[in-house]
Order: C-alpha cells, then sequence, then structure tokens
C-alpha cells in the first residue's frame, strides 16, 4: 500500500508537470489552430539557456533561471509567433505540422551541436531529500513540482476567467471575429497565448531537468507525452489537460513499476487511440470546437 | 500540352534514370537507390494523402514492417521473390487496420492516430528482441539473385530497383486513371457530396490506405536488401515526416511529385553534407524557410492542401452542413 | 397502381426537448414535383434529413419504391435511385465539369473490380456529355468545377443528381443564391427533365416564386407538422398557410 502511495504521489508529480505542457499546447492550439509538434523541444531548450547562463557566463542560479525565462518567452514565443505560424498558418494545417516538427529538429540538432549530446546534470532548486508521508518515500522535489505546477495551473485558470485580459483572450480564442467587433485586439491575445506557453514550458523545463537531466532529446518524449495528455483530456479544456498530464504521469509510474517497463512509452500512446476513436472530444473536453 | 510531349517527356526521364548511376561509384549509386526506393514510399503516401485526403504519418512503419516481414523470410532462406508478396499482403491488411480510425477522425486528430501507431511499431521492434534484435537489429540479409542476374552488385541492385519503381508507377498510375482515382479525388474533395452519389467513402477510405501503405512496405522490402541492415530506428515518426515532406515539397495530388521530393529530400542532405555536424539544423530550417516563402511546394501545391484539408472556402461549406447534422 | 416513388410514414424527430418533426406523413407519386415548404424551424430540413438517412428519426420510417430504407446509408440509398442536391455548393471543385459528371454516374456502373480494370471514364463519357447538354453546359465541359461561377455550380450539382437516373431526386433550396437569370434556366431545365424522364423531385424552397412554379403539389410544414397540402393554387389561398408565415415567419 505504501508502495502504491509512493508510485501514485511520484506520478502525480511528474503529470503536474506534463499537465504544465499540456495546457500550453491546449492554449496555443485553441488561439492558433496550431498543433506544436515542437512543444517537447520548447521543454527542453529553456533548461540549456540556465546551463549557458550558469556555466558559460557564470551567473547566480536564481539569475540565469529568470534570464533564461525571459529568453525563453521571446524565442520560442514572440519569435515562433512572429516568424514561424503567422507567415505558415495561412497555407494550412499540413504546411504548419511539418514546420513545426522541423523547428523541433532545428531545436534539439542545435542543442546536440552548440552544447553537447551528453546528459548534463541540472542544478536542482528544491532539497532531494525523502520525506515520509504515510509510510510512502517521496522526495521534497516531488512534493514541490506537484504544488507549484498545481499553483500556476489554478493561477492561470483565474487569469482567463477572472481578469479582463484573461476573457479577452478566451473571446478571441473562441471566436475571433466577433471579438474583433467587440474591441478586443485580437492579435495581441493571441501572442499572449504564445508568450504564457512559452512561460509554463519553460517552468516545467526547469522543475523536470532536474529530474531527468539536460539532454538534448529530452523532447521527444514530453512532446509527445504532453500532447496525448491535452488529447486525453479534451483539447479544449485546461482543466482536461491537467486532468490528462496527471493521469498519463501516473498511469505511466504505475505501468512501468507493476506492469511492463519496456512498454511503459506505449501505454499512453494506446490510450490516446482509444480516446481519439471512442471520445474524440477527451475524457473532459466537451464536443464543441472539435471539428477540424 | 500536346499529348506527345508528356510521354516523351517520362521516356527521357526513364533513359535518364537509366544512365544516372553509369560511371559513378557505388556510393552513388547507393543514393540513388534510395532515391527511388523512398520515391516508392512517397509514391503510396501521395495515393492517401495526395489524392485520398487522408493524412497519415506513419508511412515509415509500414517500411518497417515490410523490411522486417522480407528480412526475417530472406534469412530463413526464403527468396526475395517470395517473401515479397507476404510483406505487401501484410501490410496491406494492417494498412486496412489503420485506416479505420479514419473513418471515425480527420485532420489533426488522424494525423495523431497514425503518429501513435507508428510509435508503437517502432517500440515493438525495439522490445521484441527474440524477433527483430532490439536495438541491434538485423544484419546480413541477401540480395535477390535470379540466376543470370545477380543484384550482389551496387549498380545491378540499382537496375533492379528501377524496375520494380517503373512497375509499381504504373500500377499506380493504373490506379489514379481508373474510376477508383476519380472516387478517390472525390472523397478528398467533398466526402459528403461523393457519398451522395453512390461513392462508398467508408471503402475507399479503407483502401487509400491499405494502398498506400502497400507502397510503404514495397519501399521496405527493397530498403533491407540494399543495406543489409535495419534497426527499429531508421523506421521513427522522424521518418515517416520525412516521406511526408517528400509529398509535401514535390505537390501533393500530382503523380511524379514524389519523385522530385523524394529527390530533393534525399539530396539535399548530400549537399549539406561538408557542413557535417550542423547538416540537420540547415535543413531543418531550410524546410521553415520554404514553407514561409514557397507555401505552394515545387509543383504548386500549398493552396490545393488548405482547401483540401483545412481550407474554409468552397470544398468546405457542406463538410460543415455534415458536422452540424451529427 | 403501383407503390409511390416515396412514401414517409409517421416520421418523428426531436432535438433535446424540442420536437422538430411531429408525426409526418405523406406519399410522392411518379413523375410528381412536390414542394416542401414552411417558415424558418417549420422543421423541412430536419424532415429532408431524415428522409435521406443523414438523420435518424426517432419513430417512423421511409420508403422508395416499395422498400424501407429508414436510416440507410447516403451511398446505398443513392444506388436504390435517389438523387439530391445540396443547399450549399457541393461540387468536387478541382475535378472537371466532366470528371463532375462522370464520377456521379461510374458507381452504378460494374463492380469495384471492373472499376478499376475496365475504362478510365467507366464507359460514361458520351452520357456524361449528352447530360452536360442538356444542361446547358457544354462550353465549360472541360473547365475546372471549383473556378465557375455560383449559379454554373448549382447546374453542375443538378446535373451530378440525375447523373445516375435516378427515380427520386431531393431538391435542397436549388434557387438559394441563384440569380435570376440562372434561376430561370435551372428552373426551366428541372421541368423539362421531369417531363422528359419521368422522374420524381421533392424539393424543399424558400423562394416561393419558384416553388409554385415549379411543383406540381406542394406540402406546408409548421412546427413540424403539416398544416396543407394542395396544388400551388389551393395554398396560394390558404389562410392557414398564410397565417403560419405572417405568425412564425
Amino acid at each position: 500500500m505504501s508502495q502504491f502511495l509512493q508510485v501514485l504521489l511520484s506520478g502525480l508529480a511528474t503529470g503536474s508537470i506534463y499537465a504544465l505542457v499540456a495546457v500550453g499546447f491546449t492554449l496555443v492550439w485553441q488561439a492558433a489552430q496550431t498543433v506544436n509538434f515542437a512543444q517537447g523541444e520548447f521543454v527542453m531548450v529553456p533548461a540549456f539557456f540556465v546551463l549557458v547562463g550558469t556555466h558559460v557566463v557564470g551567473l547566480p542560479l536564481w539569475l540565469a533561471l529568470a534570464l533564461a525565462l525571459v529568453v525563453s518567452v521571446v524565442l520560442i514565443g514572440a519569435l515562433f509567433k512572429k516568424l514561424v505560424v503567422e507567415p505558415i498558418l495561412p497555407s494550412g494545417g499540413i504546411s504548419l505540422i511539418i514546420a513545426t516538427m522541423a523547428l523541433g529538429i532545428l531545436l534539439k540538432e542545435s542543442a546536440k551541436e552548440f552544447y553537447g549530446a551528453e546528459a548534463q546534470p541540472f542544478p536542482a532548486m528544491f532539497p532531494t531529500d525523502p520525506i515520509n508521508i504515510f509510510g510512502a518515500v517521496v522526495s521534497m522535489q516531488d512534493i514541490l513540482n506537484l504544488i507549484i505546477s498545481l499553483g500556476v495551473v489554478v493561477l492561470l485558470t483565474l487569469f482567463l476567467n477572472r481578469t479582463r485580459t484573461g476573457r479577452s483572450m478566451q473571446a478571441a480564442a473562441q471566436n475571433p471575429a466577433v471579438a474583433e467587433i467587440l474591441g478586443v485586439n485580437v492579435k495581441r491575445m493571441v501572442m499572449y497565448t504564445f508568450l504564457i506557453n512559452a512561460a509554463l514550458a519553460a517552468l516545467a523545463s526547469f522543475l523536470i531537468t532536474p529530474v531527468y537531466l539536460a539532454k538534448f532529446s529530452n523532447g521527444e518524449t514530453l512532446g509527445l507525452i504532453a500532447f496525448i495528455a491535452a488529447i486525453v483530456g479534451g483539447f479544449n479544456q485546461i482543466r482536461g489537460a491537467l486532468v490528462g498530464g496527471l493521469l498519463i504521469g501516473v498511469l505511466d509510474n504505475i505501468t512501468a513499476t507493476y506492469i511492463t517497463a519496456e512498454y511503459r512509452a506505449a501505454l499512453p500512446l494506446v490510450l490516446l487511440i482509444i480516446v481519439i476513436l471512442v471520445r474524440p472530444q477527451g475524457i473532459m473536453g466537451t464536443s464543441e470546437g472539435r471539428t477540424v | 500540352m500536346r499529348r506527345w510531349i508528356r510521354p516523351a517527356l517520362i521516356g527521357l526521364a526513364i533513359i535518364l534514370a537509366i544512365l544516372a548511376p553509369v560511371g559513378q561509384g557505388n556510393y552513388i549509386t547507393y543514393v540513388l537507390t534510395s532515391w527511388l526506393i523512398f520515391s516508392i514510399a512517397a509514391m503510396g503516401l501521395n495515393l492517401t494523402l495526395g489524392y485520398a485526403g487522408q493524412i497519415s504519418l506513419a508511412q515509415a512503419s509500414f517500411m518497417a514492417i515490410g523490411g522486417y516481414t522480407t528480412a526475417l523470410l530472406t534469412l530463413a532462406g526464403w527468396h526475395w521473390m517470395l517473401a515479397l508478396p507476404v510483406a505487401l499482403s501484410f501490410c496491406f491488411v494492417v494498412g486496412l487496420m489503420l485506416g479505420y480510425p479514419a473513418l471515425r477522425v480527420k485532420g489533426h486528430f488522424l494525423a495523431f492516430v497514425t503518429l501513435a501507431f507508428n510509435t508503437l511499431v517502432f517500440l515493438i521492434l525495439r522490445n521484441e528482441e527474440w524477433l527483430t534484435g532490439g536495438n541491434y537489429g538485423l544484419v546480413g540479409m541477401p540480395r535477390p539473385d535470379f540466376g543470370l542476374f545477380s543484384t550482389m552488385k551496387q549498380h545491378h541492385f540499382y537496375y533492379f530497383t528501377l524496375t520494380i519503381t517503373i512497375v509499381a508507377a504504373v500500377i499506380m498510375w493504373w490506379i489514379v486513371r481508373s474510376p477508383w482515382g476519380r472516387a478517390f479525388k472525390a472523397l478528398r474533395e467533398n466526402p459528403i457530396r461523393a457519398e451522395s452519389l453512390g461513392v462508398d467513402t467508408r471503402r475507399l477510405t479503407l483502401l487509400a490506405f491499405a494502398i498506400g501503405s502497400t507502397y510503404g512496405g514495397l519501399a521496405g522490402a527493397l530498403v533491407t536488401p540494399l543495406v543489409q541492415f535495419i534497426e527499429p530506428a531508421s523506421f521513427g515518426v522522424a521518418h515517416s515526416l520525412r516521406i511526408l515532406l517528400m509529398v509535401v515539397v514535390g505537390g501533393a495530388g500530382f503523380f511524379f511529385g514524389p519523385f522530385l521530393g523524394a529527390g530533393v529530400v534525399i539530396i539535399l542532405p548530400e549537399f549539406l553534407r561538408f557542413t557535417e555536424g550542423y547538416y540537420l539544423i540547415i535543413y531543418a530550417a531550410l524546410v521553415i524557410v520554404m514553407l514561409v516563402f514557397t507555401p505552394k511546394g515545387l509543383i504548386g501545391l500549398g493552396a490545393l492542401l488548405r482547401d483540401r484539408f483545412w481550407g474554409k472556402r468552397v470544398a468546405r461549406g457542406d463538410l460543415k452542413q455534415g458536422a452540424q447534422l451529427k | 397502381m403501383s407503390a409511390p416513388v416515396l412514401s414517409v410514414r409517421n416520421i418523428s424527430r426531436s432535438f433535446g426537448g424540442i420536437r422538430a418533426v411531429r408525426d409526418v406523413s405523406f406519399d410522392v407519386q411518379k413523375g410528381e414535383i412536390l414542394g416542401l415548404i414552411g417558415p424558418n424551424g417549420s422543421g423541412k430540413s430536419t424532415l429532408f434529413n431524415c428522409i435521406l438517412g443523414q438523420l435518424p428519426p426517432d419513430a417512423g420510417r421511409v420508403e422508395v419504391n416499395g422498400k424501407t430504407v429508414t436510416g440507410m446509408r447516403a451511398s446505398s440509398l443513392n444506388r436504390l435511385g435517389v438523387g439530391r442536391t445540396f443547399q450549399q455548393l457541393s461540387v468536387f471543385p478541382q475535378m472537371t465539369v466532366l470528371d463532375n459528371i462522370i464520377l456521379a454516374g461510374q458507381e452504378h456502373h460494374g463492380t469495384m473490380a471492373s472499376r478499376l480494370f475496365g475504362p478510365s471514364d467507366a464507359g460514361l463519357t458520351e452520357a456524361a456529355d449528352q447530360m452536360i447538354a442538356f444542361f446547358r453546359l457544354t462550353h465549360l465541359r472541360d473547365t475546372i468545377a471549383g473556378s465557375l461561377s455560383f449559379g454554373q455550380q448549382k447546374l453542375v450539382d443538378a446535373a451530378m443528381a440525375f447523373m445516375a437516373g435516378p427515380s427520386l431526386v431531393l431538391l435542397d433550396e436549388p434557387a438559394g443564391g441563384v440569380n435570376l437569370t440562372m434561376l430561370g434556366s435551372l428552373k426551366e431545365r428541372l421541368t423539362a427533365y421531369n417531363a422528359e424522364h419521368g422522374t420524381t423531385f421533392v424539393v424543399i424552397e424558400h423562394n416561393m416564386e419558384f416553388v409554385m412554379s415549379l411543383c406540381t403539389r406542394i406540402i406546408v410544414l409548421a412546427e413540424g407538422a403539416i398544416i396543407a397540402e394542395g396544388t400551388p393554387e389551393d395554398i396560394r389561398s390558404n389562410q392557414t398557410v398564410i397565417d403560419a408565415y405572417l405568425g412564425g415567419g
């Protein structure tokens, strides 16, 4: 029982980080019909910005983190939208799928060529001391990751629902034409979405890299898992992406511990196929806005 | 175009393809052979995507299925010509099954399902070591020997592949010019209207996947004796993306698009070879730049694709109605 | 007397709590041109979709030439001789007019196998050319359908519905968005086709003048039920119909 609790808690901790990535992915999909196949690399890259800050420039960790966040928001938020999405979106979904996949390769290979193919240790922000919860031994890091991720998602939801800007963003995503008439600056709102996505990806990067080490190939699995979380949860809902992320994290951990370590990567995929076929609007999603 | 221009161009292309490896070393011949093989894979995806309008990100997994089936059978002593029909039938059946999701979902969702399928195939190839050799893959597959004509030499294997490519292209040409081809295009442009005119869109969707996948399997069955070594890493999602890129670059829905696209995608890295490690970076950047500046692809495709899949113009009017009805 | 071409029996369909179609029954005989009219929200589109198998009715059944077709797939229904046109533009925009028309007939010729191994045009070029000529589109035969004008595309759409020689054709707002000149020629061609082949039509239409001059009989729906039925002259002077349009329209 205590082992199960342990598996569950650490699954939730990883799952909450997946959720951050999935939420950003969902926001961008809603606002700009962009399925970002480079999302995983968006999580891989900010960690390398931090490493450049601490190792190459010699900055203290907090400053490196802050700078990496800013650089990420500019590069994988604003520039991504301006240079990739905006020009290619009018030529349609397939072009954008290929372009974001190519961007993923570009980022991955750049990290490999310019920083190295070896996994790099990444400074932990939190103590990794084990703590005991009802017999389950969980690291402090896991617990804090879980709390921070969930906190950010809650704050984001409040921002989107309670503030004027947040509501404008939702309006812009749901019905740009009407929002424009109502005086919402749709272009700016869409840009905000990309910035938020970049910030979420950077945060996820800072939280997960101490666990996985910084490696150029980190994005491969992360991106796929985030998509799956977003789809399983329901593409068009933040709540869905959160639930999807947690679910994948927990299921992944349970599969790896109790069923098969070799096929742990297969489980989310099978889940994805089943969900798309049986309930294409996702577990939490509503069916509207799903017609592609 | 005048009637004789097209056959003349095709004749010229075949003569060029026959002369291409003359006087060239083994490496160039090898690259030309892979161009032909990827053209076959792209031709298959062009049927599924370009003609029938069903997106698939799983073409590499069919190369894997075709490749591994051929490898296992030829290693067990079968002749390649006997292993081939088994591999193709297997791909046809699996492709048919992959078509079922397409009956329920379209666009991005179909892209995800096929992507997930590709990854699942990859995982099986990696994990089932007893059968597939796991990460180490399979080695030492023999090249087919036809008594008087052995394909052990690189040039011979090239001509062997060229013959098969021409046969495959003729069959594909026959399919797309037959009433089936017209029905595939109708499925792409307006499935609801097609259904209302008696076209069995369900069966056609499944067939589009099955035939496209069989071409993928044929390409895989040729890769096995070409490289004589196969491993799961050669058939990952990135390779499906490469084949998709070939179709898009060449011009989806154009018969000769895949040959052009495969040429560009295979040969471009050869030109970038001098950049060593940076070639993938430059390559990816070039792809993005191309999509930004020439969204219509090389044979003018962007606008067509947009109308076919994500367009909001003429072709979509009825789909919207269909969506409302359900 | 032979079975009616179309027989609608006690069709009902609700959406949530709203009963869009309530217990509607009617027959259409061979050669008739039946108009189905009614104010917005009267349930005529729902009824149409129930007949065409796009929307399963909650109750009731539909028969075509004496055969129950309720809930049948559109392609099977078409093979039983039911053609249709669409409210929105419904040609295949990147195919030529000729290819559009041939497609509309090819699934009625031979088998899957013969359509793969047989001739490219399924032996239909001549029949397609006649159909194209009938709708006076010969000069546009090899044009890409998507580049035609709205009215011309409507004509192609209608020609496609007739290509397989159906016994019944359902026309969904054929006059919608068509300019006056084109409207006249569309009506004239439809009437001519009906006279020549005895094909039965069921027409949904908002354009009263068009319906009144095209149809031989009219059924008026309001709030999901039939409120009147008769010749165009009867309907024109029917007080219930006038009230329904004024009240609900």
